[in-house]
This record gives C-alpha cells, sequence and structure tokens, in this order.
C-alpha cells in the first residue's frame, strides 16, 4: 500500500516547487470534485496531493481597470456566482460554470479543475472559448500565456508541461451590444454529463454582428473553437441562412463517438440544433447589454 | 368486518421511524459495527461466459493483514438434476449465483472472496487470486440467446430433448382464441421489446457477521426479509437456522431487488474461517454489474375486438431474461397482462431465457410491467381503430365481480371500473393540450400477496402497547400498523411503539413483498389486538366481579356492558395495566397466520407529455394515477407508493437501460450512466386514491406497492404516440431513439 501525502503551500512557487519536484507523481488538487473521485474509483493514486486553495491568487476574482476580469483557477462555482459584477458581464460563462453539478458540488468545483480534467464534456469550457478566455500557467521556467482552447489535448490530457499549474482564465473587457450563452443537451434535467454543449459569444452593433466565437463541447476528443461558425455568424443579421450555416459549421466540425451517452448520428444533430438556441439566447443578451 | 370509527386509520400520522431517518440515526446495513471487525471484498469475473478451470489463493492467503479466503468450494452445493425450493428461489440457482462454480456466468459473478483487516487489502489479495478461465462464447439478448445455434449456458436445460437457453414456460388458456378471432372486426398485432432495468434503491447491499466460538451466527444485514436471511444462509453454509439470527437492519430501499441475498453467505464463511465479524458493503458498480436487475422482454401481443369496442380475443407471447440463471417473472408477465379485461378467448404465453447477464430480482410486480407495456399499447391502438375513446374502451371491457381471468380466478368485488371512472370525471383527462404534447392512459393489474406473518401486541405496565412484527418497514408499514392498533384499542396513536423483530424474537414472517405487508400484517396485528381487548375486559371484569361478557370496550377503557352489568367508573388501558399482575400476569398476544385473501390491485394512470423535437427528449408534463387500494391505512405511504411506482416507471419507459459493451460487460454501471429520473426530471405525480374495500380483510385492505409500477410504460408510450403521430414498440424512448423515429418519419 502507497501512502498519499497532502500539502497545501500559501504561494504558488512553493506549489511549483513540490509540483516539479514531485516528477509526475503529484497531483493538484482545486475543488478536488474529480480528483477524490477519481482516486476512489481507483483510477489514480498520487503520492502526493497539491492543494491550491490557499494561494490567494487562484482564489481570486479580479475586474479589471480596463473591464477585463481575471478569475483564479481554482474559484468555486459557488463564488463565482456571489461576486456582484461577473455574471453581469459572462452570463454564459457563470451559467456553464454554475451548470456543474449540484449546489454542493458548487461549493468546490472550480473552472480550472473543469479545464485540468480536460474531459471533452466539461461544461465550462466551451463558454471560455466562446468567452477568448486567455489562461495563465506556471511552471518551473516562469509563466506563460495560452488560449483556453490550446489546453486540453485529449480525454484526460493537457498541454500544460510537467511541473506547470493553471493559475488563472483572464476573460477580456466588453464592448457594448455583447452577450454570452452556454447551453448543454443531457438527456435528464441535472446531475447529467453533456451529450453536446455549445457556447456562444456575440457582439452585434446596429443590428449586425461584428464579432462571434463559438465553443463546443463533447463531439470531439477536446473542446473545439468553431471559427467557421463564428465566421458565419459574423456579419450576418442572424437571418435564417446564417444561422444555417452556423450549425452546420457546428456539424461539420463534429468528429465524436457513438458511446453509452450518445451516437453519432445525435451529437452531431445535436450540435447544429444547440447552436441556434444558444445563438438566439446570446443575441437577446447583447441586445440588453 | 369491524366497524371503524376512523379516529386513527386513515390518518397521516408521523411516522415512528421518521425522526431517526432525518437525523442520521437509523441504522442501515452498513451502520454496524463491531470490535475486531474485518472487511471483506469479492473478486469477480472478468469474463461475461467462462468455464472455471483452476483457483489458487495462495497468494491472497499470504498478504499480510488477509485473515480468510473463500471460494465455491466453501458453500454447500446443491446438485443441478434437484430443485429445492425456498420461496419462489432455488437454492441450486442461488447456491451459483452467489459463488460462481464450474462457470463464471456474468460479468461480475463472484468467484471468490477475501477478508482482511482493511478493505484495501482485501481488494489487493483479490487481485492476488489465479483464476484460470476457458473463456466460452457469450450471449446477452434474448433475440440471441433463443437462437438454434447459440451459445448454451446450461447443458442441463432441456427444450424439446435439446440442450436451450429457454428454462421455462408458462401457459395461461381461456376460451379458443381463434374462434374468438374470427368474431373480430379488428385485429392488432405488435411487437415490444423492453431493456432491463435496475431496482435503483439509494442503499447498496451491506451486512455484518459474527460467528461465535461455539457456531452461533448473528448477522445484521439490509433485505426485504430477515427469515429470507436466515434461511438462504443457513442452507447456503449448511448451519441450522436455529443458530443463526438475523437482524433487520433499515433498509433503504429494495422495491424487490433485496428479496434475496448476495454478500451474507460469503460474509458468515468468511466469518467463520477467520473467527472475526465480517463486514461487507458492494459498490454501486458492483450493484449494477451483479444484483439483479428486472428483466428485458420481447413480446408479441394480438388483441381483436368487435366494432362495438367488445374485446373477443387476446393472445400474448412474452419472453423475458432470466439471467445466467433460471428465474424471470413470468408469472407476472403472463399473468397480469390481460387480467385488468373481460375477454372470453385468451392465450398468454411466457418463456424464461438465461443469457449471460446477472441473474434477475423481483422489481415491484414482477413481470407486470412488461405484459402491460405490450397490451396497454395495442388497446390504445384498438381505440383508434375503432375511434373510441381509450378509457371507455377499457370500461367497456373492465373486469368487475365474476369476471374470470385467464390466471385463473373469479373475481371478488374488485375496483377497476371506480379507477377508469374516476379518471374520466377527472380534470386532467379534460385539460387541454398544446403543441407537441400528447395524452396517454394505461392500466394495470396486480395479483397482490397474502402468506404467513407474526405479531406480538404486548401492553406495558405503564399502559400503553408496543407492537413487534417480522417484517423490515420499507413503506411505511410501521405507521399503519401503529395506525390499526390505536383505532382498535381506542388509544392514541403516540401510544403505540411498533418495532421490527429478529429472527430469534419474532414469529417467522416472510417477506416484505408483493404488496403483502400491510394486507397480512394487519391481519394478524388486527388478531392479536384483539385477543389482548379480551383479556382487557376479563382483567376489568375480575376487578369488578363480574361476568367478562358484561364488559365492553370502547374508546380505550372498560366500560360496564350496560345497567344490568352493575355501575361502575370506567377503567382505563393504564388502570387494567397497574393491576396486571394480580389480575393474572402480563397482558399481551402474539398472533401467527397464513394469510389469504389479498385480493387483486387495480391502477389506471393517465400522462402528459411534450416532445422537444429537435432533441428528442421527452418531458413528462402531468401525471396522476388512479389507484383502487382497498383501504388506505395511513394515506400518504400509500400516496408515494403510487408516486413511487409511477417515477420508476416514466424512468423504465424513457431513459432507463442497460448498455453492454462489445465484451458483454455492462457499460454504464454508474448512475451517471445508468439513467433513473432525478426530482427536476418529474412533474408532482399526482395521485387519487380509491377505497373498494377487500371484502376479506378487517379493514379492507388491498396491497398497494407493485401496481403502481404496472400501468406507467404504456401511458408514457401512448401519450408519446398522441404527441406524435408516431408509435414506438421499444423502450427506452431515449432521445436518440426518438430522433431517430422521427427522422425515419
Ligand atoms: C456529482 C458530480 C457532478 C458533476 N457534474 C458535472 C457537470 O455537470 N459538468 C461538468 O463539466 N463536470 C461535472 N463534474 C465534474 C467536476 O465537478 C468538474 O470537472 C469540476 O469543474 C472540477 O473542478 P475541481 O475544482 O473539483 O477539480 P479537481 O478535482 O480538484 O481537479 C480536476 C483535475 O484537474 C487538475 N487540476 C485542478 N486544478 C488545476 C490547476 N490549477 N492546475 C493544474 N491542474 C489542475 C487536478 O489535478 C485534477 O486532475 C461533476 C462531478 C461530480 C462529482
Amino acid at each position: 500500500m502507497t501512502d498519499t501525502r497532502y500539502l497545501a503551500p500559501q504561494t504558488l512557487d512553493e506549489a511549483v516547487g513540490a509540483f516539479a519536484a514531485a516528477a509526475g507523481a503529484a497531483r493538484i488538487l482545486a475543488g478536488g470534485t474529480d480528483l477524490l473521485v477519481q482516486m476512489r474509483a481507483g483510477l489514480l493514486r498520487p503520492g502526493l496531493i497539491i492543494d491550491i486553495k490557499k494561494i490567494e491568487e487562484m482564489t481570486a476574482i479580479v475586474e479589471e481597470p480596463d473591464g477585463g476580469f481575471r478569475v483564479g483557477a481554482a474559484v468555486s462555482g459557488a463564488a463565482l456566482a456571489e461576486h456582484p459584477r461577473f455574471g453581469q458581464v459572462w452570463p454564459g460563462v457563470l451559467e456553464a460554470v454554475n451548470l456543474i453539478g449540484s449546489t454542493q458540488v458548487q461549493g468546490r468545483a472550480s473552472p480550472g479543475g473543469n479545464l485540468c480534467n480536460a474531459s471533452p464534456a466539461g461544461d465550462s469550457v466551451p463558454a471560455m472559448i466562446a468567452a477568448g478566455a486567455v489562461v495563465t500557467v506556471q511552471g518551473p521556467n516562469g509563466r506563460r500565456q495560452m488560449p483556453v482552447e490550446a489546453v486540453p489535448a485529449g480525454p484526460g490530457r493537457t498541454n500544460l508541461t510537467p511541473g506547470e499549474i493553471l493559475v488563472s482564465f483572464a476573460l477580456p473587457a466588453r464592448p457594448k451590444g455583447s452577450g454570452d450563452a452556454y447551453l448543454r443537451m443531457i438527456p435528464r434535467t441535472e446531475m447529467d454529463i453533456a451529450v453536446v454543449g455549445v457556447g456562444v459569444s456575440l457582439t452585434i452593433q446596429g443590428g449586425t454582428v461584428t464579432a462571434a466565437r463559438v465553443g463546443l463541447g463533447a463531439v470531439a476528443p477536446t473542446v473545439l473553437l468553431v471559427a467557421d461558425a463564428a465566421d458565419a455568424l459574423i456579419g450576418s443579421k442572424l437571418d435564417d441562412a446564417a444561422l444555417e450555416a452556423a450549425a452546420a459549421a457546428c456539424r461539420a466540425a463534429c468528429r465524436p463517438i457513438d458511446d453509452k451517452r450518445g451516437t453519432i448520428v445525435y451529437r452531431t444533430k445535436v450540435a447544429g440544433v444547440l447552436l441556434k438556441r444558444t445563438v438566439a439566447i446570446a443575441a437577446e443578451r447583447a441586445g440588453r447589454a | 368486518m369491524n366497524v371503524i370509527s376512523n379516529k386513527w386509520i386513515g390518518q397521516r400520522t408521523i411516522r415512528p421511524d421518521g425522526a431517526d431517518k432525518v437525523t442520521g440515526r437509523a441504522a442501515y446495513g452498513a451502520d454496524t459495527v463491531m470490535p475486531g471487525m474485518i472487511w471483506a471484498r469479492v473478486l469477480r469475473s472478468p469474463h461475461a461466459h467462462a468455464r472455471i478451470l483452476r483457483i489458487d489463493t495462495s497468494k491472497a492467503e499470504a498478504l499480510p493483514g488477509v485473515k480468510a479466503v473463500m471460494t465455491a468450494k466453501d458453500v454447500v452445493e446443491f446438485p443441478l438434476d434437484k430443485s429445492v425450493m425456498l420461496g419462489i428461489q432455488d437454492m441450486r440457482w442461488m447456491c451459483r449465483n452467489v459463488m460462481a462454480r464450474e462457470k463464471a456466468l456474468f460479468h461480475g459473478h463472484p468467484v471468490a472472496a477475501v477478508a482482511a483487516t482493511t478493505e484495501a487489502i482485501a481488494a489487493e489479495a483479490c487481485a492476488l487470486i489465479e483464476v484460470e478461465y476457458e473463456v466460452l462464447p457469450w450471449v446477452i439478448e434474448i433475440e440471441d440467446a433463443i437462437k438454434p445455434d447459440a451459445p448454451i449456458l446450461h447443458d442441463f436445460i432441456k427444450l424439446d430433448g435439446k440442450p436451450s437457453n429457454i428454462a421455462g414456460k408458462l401457459e395461461h388458456k381461456l376460451g379458443d382464441v381463434d374462434a374468438g378471432f374470427a368474431q373480430a372486426d379488428v385485429v392488432i398485432e405488435r411487437e415490444f421489446k423492453t431493456r432491463p432495468v435496475h431496482q435503483g434503491y439509494i442503499e447498496s447491499h451491506a451486512c455484518l457477521v459474527s460467528v461465535s466460538p461455539d457456531g452461533k451466527a448473528t448477522i445484521w444485514s439490509s433485505s426485504q426479509g430477515q427469515f429470507m436471511v436466515r434461511a438462504m444462509s443457513a442452507y447456503l453454509t449448511g448451519i441450522p437456522q436455529s443458530d443463526i439470527r438475523a437482524i433487520p437492519a433499515e433498509i433503504g430501499g429494495g422495491f424487490g431487488g433485496k428479496t434475496i441475498i448476495y454478500l451474507e453467505p460469503l460474509a458468515l464463511i468468511l466469518a467463520r474461517k477467520s473467527g472475526r465479524p465480517v463486514k461487507m458493503i458492494m459498490s454501486r458498480e458492483e450493484v449494477f454489474r451483479a444484483s439483479g436487475p428486472t428483466s428485458g422482454s420481447m413480446s408479441k401481443v394480438k388483441i381483436g375486438a368487435t366494432k362495438d369496442g367488445k374485446i373477443v380475443a387476446a393472445q400474448g407471447t412474452f419472453y423475458l431474461q432470466a439471467g445466467a440463471l433460471p428465474g424471470s417473472p413470468i408469472r407476472g408477465a403472463a399473468g397480469c397482462a390481460f387480467a385488468p379485461y373481460d375477454i372470453p378467448n385468451v392465450h398468454s404465453l411466457g418463456f424464461d431465457v438465461v443469457s449471460n447477464r446477472s441473474k434477475v430480482a423481483a422489481y415491484r410486480a414482477p413481470g407486470a410491467p412488461i405484459g402491460a407495456y405490450a397490451v396497454e399499447c395495442v388497446v390504445d391502438e384498438i381505440a383508434e381503430a375503432l375511434k373510441m375513446d381509450p378509457l371507455e374502451l377499457r370500461l367497456k371491457n373492465a373486469a368487475k365481480q365474476g369476471t374470470k381471468a385467464a390466471h385463473g380466478p373469479v373475481y371478488p368485488r374488485i375496483g377497476f371500473v371506480e379507477t377508469i371512472e374516476a379518471a374520466l370525471a377527472h380534470p386532467h383527462y379534460k385539460a387541454p393540450l398544446g403543441k407537441h404534447q400528447g395524452r396517454g392512459v394505461a392500466s394495470g393489474f396486480w395479483f397482490n400477496a397474502g402468506g404467513e406473518s407474526s405479531a406480538q401486541v404486548n401492553v406495558t405496565e405503564d399502559g400503553n402497547v408496543v407492537v413487534t412484527t417480522g417484517h423490515p418497514d420499507i413503506g411505511g408499514s410501521r405507521a399503519s400498523t401503529a395506525n390499526i392498533t390505536a383505532e382498535l384499542l381506542g388509544i392514541d396513536y403516540k401510544r403505540v411503539s411498533v418495532l421490527i423483530g429478529d429472527t430469534a424474537t419474532i414469529g417467522y414472517s416472510n417477506l416484505t413483498g408483493g404488496s403483502r405487508v400491510t394486507f397480512a400484517s394487519a391481519m394478524v396485528v388486527t388478531q392479536s389486538t384483539e385477543k389482548v381487548i379480551t383479556t382487557l375486559r376479563e382483567r376489568a371484569a375480575k376487578i369488578w366481579k363480574i361476568d367478562p361478557e358484561a364488559v365492553t370496550w370502547d374508546d380505550g377503557e372498560a366500560r360496564p356492558a350496560g345497567d344490568n352489568a352493575g355501575k361502575f367508573p370506567a377503567l382505563t388501558l393504564a388502570e387494567i395495566a397497574a393491576k396486571a399482575s394480580e389480575t393474572g400476569g402480563p397482558i399481551g398476544a402474539g398472533v401467527q397466520l397464513n394469510t389469504a385473501g389479498a385480493e387483486g390491485g387495480f391502477a389506471t394512470h393517465v400522462c402528459d407529455v411534450e416532445v422537444d423535437l429537435d432533441l428528442g427528449i421527452v418531458r413528462v408534463l402531468r401525471y396522476t394515477s388512479f389507484q383502487d387500494v382497498g383501504r388506505a391505512i395511513h394515506p400518504s405511504y400509500v400516496e408515494g407508493q403510487m408516486q413511487g411506482g409511477a417515477a420508476q416507471g416514466i424512468g423504465w419507459a424513457l431513459s432507463e437501460e442497460y448498455i453492454y459493451d462489445k465484451k458483454g460487460r455492462v457499460d454504464n454501471a454508474s448512475f451517471l450512466d445508468y439513467r433513473m429520473p432525478v426530482c427536476s426530471d418529474l412533474p408532482m405525480l399526482d395521485t387519487v386514491i380509491i377505497e373498494v374495500p377487500n371484502p376479506k380483510h378487517p379493514q379492507g385492505v388491498r396491497g398497494v406497492g407493485e401496481v403502481p409500477l404496472v400501468p406507467p410504460l404504456a401511458a408514457v408510450s401512448n401519450a408519446v404516440y398522441n404527441a406524435l403521430g408516431r408509435r414506438f414498440y421499444s423502450l427506452p424512448m431515449s432521445p436518440p431513439r426518438v430522433l431517430e423515429v422521427l427522422e425515419g418519419a
């Protein structure tokens, strides 16, 4: 029997040092709603657990002077929901984060854990991609930035290098007329896993879409940024032809598997349906903004 | 029948077990601990079908911390050629189900078990056990298992002289179906499929077993019958029943799934070998892989009716999965299918089919939902073909007092007609429907059951009452028992304590199952209480020095029967109890009966759904159950049964199913991917209690717990048809399947 050690450093440098020194035997613990479940199921048996919740930067939510947001990787869904401003500016990201699990899970689950767990079905990831979030990571060789969509490498794998820890998400300032939304298809109404998830962020000026991003989850080994869908929307007035073109782009981007949670045919069809429904909500929010 | 004053019967009293359950004090199967206790884990077959050539446990035994290891050779073997029945369970199959013997018959079938100082060491030791398998071809689905060239699970099972996976057959015949169909103006024949579904109890199987040095065993476990636990454990270990004491824990759901055992004999054998108390808890994954779901099915139903809506003939063939060992509920499917209707010509046929899946266990109204699904969908089509309202068609053909049912009985007074009339008159049935919404109806029947029960009613020295019965309380039976006792004695409900005895403290009582407990325990409790009342009258008579016949028991006190009896101030229960020792000793009575007269239960359900045409999601918008319960002793728990059945049926219809991978393994052995509805998936499930008293029961009780699961599969299915204009002949109607059918339109 191997024992598991637990470490809760106060600083990021300490955490990175311990993480790098453990050379693969360590795991980062944010909310633990994936990690502990996987350990209990016998899938993982780390020699060292590094809890990052004691590090201030990891749990901070900062509204930048330019109107952007910096969200610590280990911020819980509940903490994000309680922030007075975040949900007004990024309602789609917030609803995606808040869809994770139940009230109990929300007290722990973090967007950083959701991203680093690298499930293709992670709910916050398509919304973060749509938002154009950029993450900061820190490792033995210092800090670097990368777009959210560059983090997942495949189911359960990320592009973080050994010893690197995800620190925060930076969400850009919002021009007037912007709105975002996230929808997922689950067979039940809650406590389920996305069969397809779609995040959309739009900026609409004078009735015309001037900026758009689309994130698509659970239809490929990683969550996808669907540039073709965004392109179909940009410049349009969200007429039926533009929506159908964007839906078709989502369907075309799908590389799903047939599994117990959904068939290829089903997932592909639903990707298009959800794109249209998500755009409608984001556009409505953009109009109100 | 008693004259019922209705002071307590029919009241929504606080359940005696409520406070413990909401505060976490209630002790469930996994909650008992003992000093020196060790933990056991089960090694399970990684193959769907394999001959076991050799098991070497030596490395596991050598691991520090391991206290005992067992395999099938430690379990009493019941030879294949001789049936040994315990209730409806054949010990030949039980001994092979708890531990694989000649062959591993499904993925997850136990092959060995280890007890060690920690669960982790036990699991590590399991991994050290070497098992040499000869992997065999396997078969999962019914259609494959009944093919002539299918892999055969058991050579000794023969059909027409040849080895077969069809292990049993049951047939009901009434009249002449060919002649019946010849009179019909409309004949509709359809084929249906359902998937196995799990009972989905939240509490997984768990037990603690201690064996004393003189060989006496105590079992704490969660089950639907402590006497079943005792008897099966005795059979499988060779220990006499008198040396086993089975103590029932609170039960966190059973729904039929805990009418057999899995862990208790293993823990008993390991405890005997190690000399230590042994605890076992199944993981959720093990529950899904290796404990009984109910059968998947394949059926064909043909119904013929005249133009004026009289059903003249009906024929049904129902193939049910038994799992790896014989014993699927074909009696429920073939027997209940046509039972709600007065049909002169019926032929109903059930086949028991084995395949490489875990052995099925009972699930509320075992088999009946499967039969009703097919029949009630075809009845819906007949109504449509005849342009008749589906409830009016049912009303026209409804079984009544005097109807001869194909499964045997001539019905006494039953309340089926009343359920249909109530549904027809209910606002739900007339409420407008929106776009992509539909309404469906269906009815259902369950036999109900009597059988053995024991009760003891004791008056305490301070004049209160303790009632002990032998039935684990799943659905609120303690509250019902207290209501009845308080009513008969004329005392406050709070003065009655109801307990569940263990196998050493109360007489034999059959399982909590088949909707029998409130029916049967009410009978033994009533008779015991009546005996107590007789004693109380005698004691008062003694105090007053008059004839016992001259004493009445009213409103909780003894009174002189009239002026002729003499003038005495009434004596309360407490006053008589205080004088018990001077007047003849302790006051109490016990009754044991093999109860009979549990007449059938009927229900009619109305369901509204809405379909999201683009995503294929079916949502239930409104649901109302109408059920004849005979007499609702405690309406809240009657409603709870009705709502629970509807919820489980909706899950069966829309989302629940076992999914197997290409290697014959369950691929969705978790609550995440085995999709039972959650609260937010369902609307408030409305209930309408109908009381047509059972003339053969002191309070008029009929069984309540099974019927609610019989109609929902068809009610939902008929509603989906009404919304979409497309029929589904296979369950579940999950989103991908709904879209598939819609796209195929
Ligand atoms: C009951 C239940 C329901 C759930 N429902 C959903 C759902 O609806 N949608 C959904 O998407 N998910 C769901 N999940 C999964 C899980 O809750 C989410 O993925 C959650 O966001 C994980 O966050 P966490 O903080 O708990 O991560 P943790 O479990 O702490 O970490 C997850 C993984 O990421 C790594 N990690 C965490 N933080 C960092 C970091 N800063 N840097 C590097 N690596 C890191 C960990 O080592 C681990 O491998 C559910 C889980 C449960 C138990």
